[in-house]
């Protein structure tokens, strides 16, 4: 028998034809029962013409996407800080030793007060409290404090993903770099770091997404986004398609990120690294 | 330079005087919670010496490995080395490791880099070399030990007794005065212990001063210049190999090494 790649099989297997013509056969049963139960409610046309309407959908959609560039704005600031912060927040943490106590129950104190607490609040108390103190210019652009909070309130998730990340890695790893004469510090940039953040990599991406739909959160403290912006047309158009049209554009920039954590997964990144040698 | 010890591990005896003192544990004890495993450890070796530790597993040997690269705190005792006593409160930890190099039982080396950057991390950070002269210095090195065409590939796609002779050559790179090695053929398959051992006589014969914990006996009477047996955190006897394998003086000595022979390891 030839050697074939296993993943790969020639010609069509029968068995798995037919149960792909099962599959297909039963999407076809129970989608269309669905639809045909939705289309034959009673109420169906008037839900049609306020959630679905075509016409409305195509005359706000280019405002919306001008909107989403606000969304943008803010999410790919705010990942970029959170990254950094989360990194920062999970090292401190990491640090081993009496004299560091102090900032570990800083971190630690952090990542539970900024789990505990919902985004939305973070946002509408440093939206509204930090101008309120009349230190800063009371023009400060809304997005700025949006940016904050998101960046706050993710960097805790985010550095917890970091401290699993580096305490997968196994101690004898530091301890060779140790026993080079590498710091704990140095140890951990150079040697345990870089493996941790290779696993974490999916984890962090889900993060992210999350963090991306929370960017409508920062409409609350008066940033025209594109949640805001489909409150305002919806109300002018007395048509609720608007906000069946944000919820596909998160549709569209969110699944592919969901597909690229899967696909990452499934290439190695998250799961152990074999610890070279030790276990095989 | 060779030291050329005789077997009878006599250092002192080769016509040059007295051998600067390379290693000194006095009263070593080590305890993990309930479990004391290193129970008042004494030994002085000199410069250029190989002595080699064997005794069953759990009887200390690697603990007292990790604890003179104070990779373990010590609960009592001093440990000094080149003079220099290194369990001193307010000795620069970094610093004393730079000069004690060690090799473990699992290679430990960093999967995510290449074998040159595996040998040139701690050159580059501890020592500061720049990147070009600690790759050339790296160079020679796995050139030395026939590793020169795996520079760029990473760990896990070398065999063991590969890893391992990186792992030594990682050590090397450092220039320490003593190297500790951890049982290091006890994860490699059968037929590349040899290579890894091959290395090992070849530092010896240059005059590096090694404390080797090993299972191989008779990698342990060819290479030492003394053998100490370890049982239940002392070491029980100590002397030339041909003394300690042939004619232990101590009844658990010659129980252990019954069990070796049985197991036809010697």
């Amino acid at each position: 028998m030839t050697v074939q790649h296993p993943a790969r099989r020639r010609g069509p297997d029968p068995r798995a034809v037919r149960s792909s013509l099962l599959a297909l056969a039963s999407c076809v049963v129970v989608f269309g029962a669905l639809i045909w139960i939705v289309v034959n409610a009673p109420g169906w046309p008037a839900v049609q013409t306020s959630f679905l309407n075509g016409q409305v959908f195509w005359d706000t959609l280019p405002g919306l996407l001008d909107a989403f560039i606000i969304n943008i704005q803010l999410f790919v600031t705010a990942e970029v800080l959170v990254l950094v912060l989360g990194l920062v927040l999970a090292t401190m943490r990491s640090l081993h030793g009496p004299v560091f106590l102090p900032i570990r129950v800083l971190s630690n104190a952090y990542t539970d007060l900024f789990r505990a607490v919902p985004g939305v609040l973070v946002i509408f108390i440093l939206g509204f409290g930090i101008p309120g103190l009349g230190l800063i210019d009371p023009k400060t652009d809304q997005r700025l404090f949006g940016i904050i909070a998101l960046t706050l309130v993710y960097a805790a998730y985010v550095s917890e993903v970091y401290r699993a990340g580096i305490e997968s890695i196994h101690p004898s790893q530091d301890a060779a770099a140790r026993s080079l004469g590498l710091s704990r510090m140095q140890s951990l940039r150079h040697v345990v770091i870089p493996q941790a953040v290779r696993r974490v990599i999916p984890p962090l991406l889900n993060d992210f997404i999350g963090l991306q739909k929370d960017t409508v959160l920062v409409s609350f403290i008066g940033v025209v986004e594109i949640f805001r912006y489909s409150q305002i047309v919806s109300a002018a158009t007395y048509n609720f398609t608007p906000y069946v049209a944000v919820g596909l554009v998160f549709v569209v920039i969110t699944v592919p990120l969901i597909h690229l954590v899967d696909w990452l997964a499934k290439r190695g990144f998250g799961s152990a690294v074999t610890a070279s040698g030790a276990v095989r | 330079m060779s030291a050329e010890a005789s077997p009878g591990g006599d250092a002192a005896a080769n016509g040059r005087g007295a051998p600067a003192e390379a290693l000194r544990i006095e009263g070593l004890h080590k305890s993990f919670g309930q479990l004391e495993v290193l129970r008042g450890i004494d030994l002085v070796m000199a410069e250029h010496e190989v002595v080699c530790l064997i005794g069953a597993s759990g009887s200390g040997k690697s603990t007292l490995l990790r604890c003179v690269n104070l990779l373990e705190p010590i609960d009592a005792g001093r440990i000094v080395v080149g003079g220099t006593e290194i369990t001193a409160p307010g000795v620069h930890v970094d610093r004393v490791r730079q000069r004690i190099g060690i090799v473990f039982q699992a290679f430990n080396l960093f999967p995510h880099l290449s074998v040159i950057d595996n040998v040139t991390l701690a050159p580059r950070r501890v020592r500061k070399l720049p990147r070009a002269e600690a790759e050339s210095e790296a160079a020679e090195l796995l050139e030395r030990f026939g590793l020169a065409d795996k520079r760029r590939e990473v760990p896990d796609r070398l065999s063991g007794g590969q890893q391992q002779r990186v792992a030594i050559v990682r050590a090397l790179a450092m220039r320490p005065d003593i190297l500790l090695l951890d049982e290091v053929t006890s994860a490699l398959d059968p037929e590349l212990v040899s290579e890894v051992l091959d290395v090992i006589r070849e530092l010896a014969a240059g005059g590096m001063t090694m404390l080797i914990a090993t299972h191989e006996m008779g990698f342990a009477r060819d290479i030492a210049d003394r053998i100490g047996f370890l049982d239940e955190g002392r070491i029980l006897e100590m002397g030339p190999p041909s003394g300690i394998l042939s004619d232990p003086h101590e009844p658990r000595t010659r129980q252990f090494l019954q069990r070796v022979l049985d197991a036809g390891r010697l």
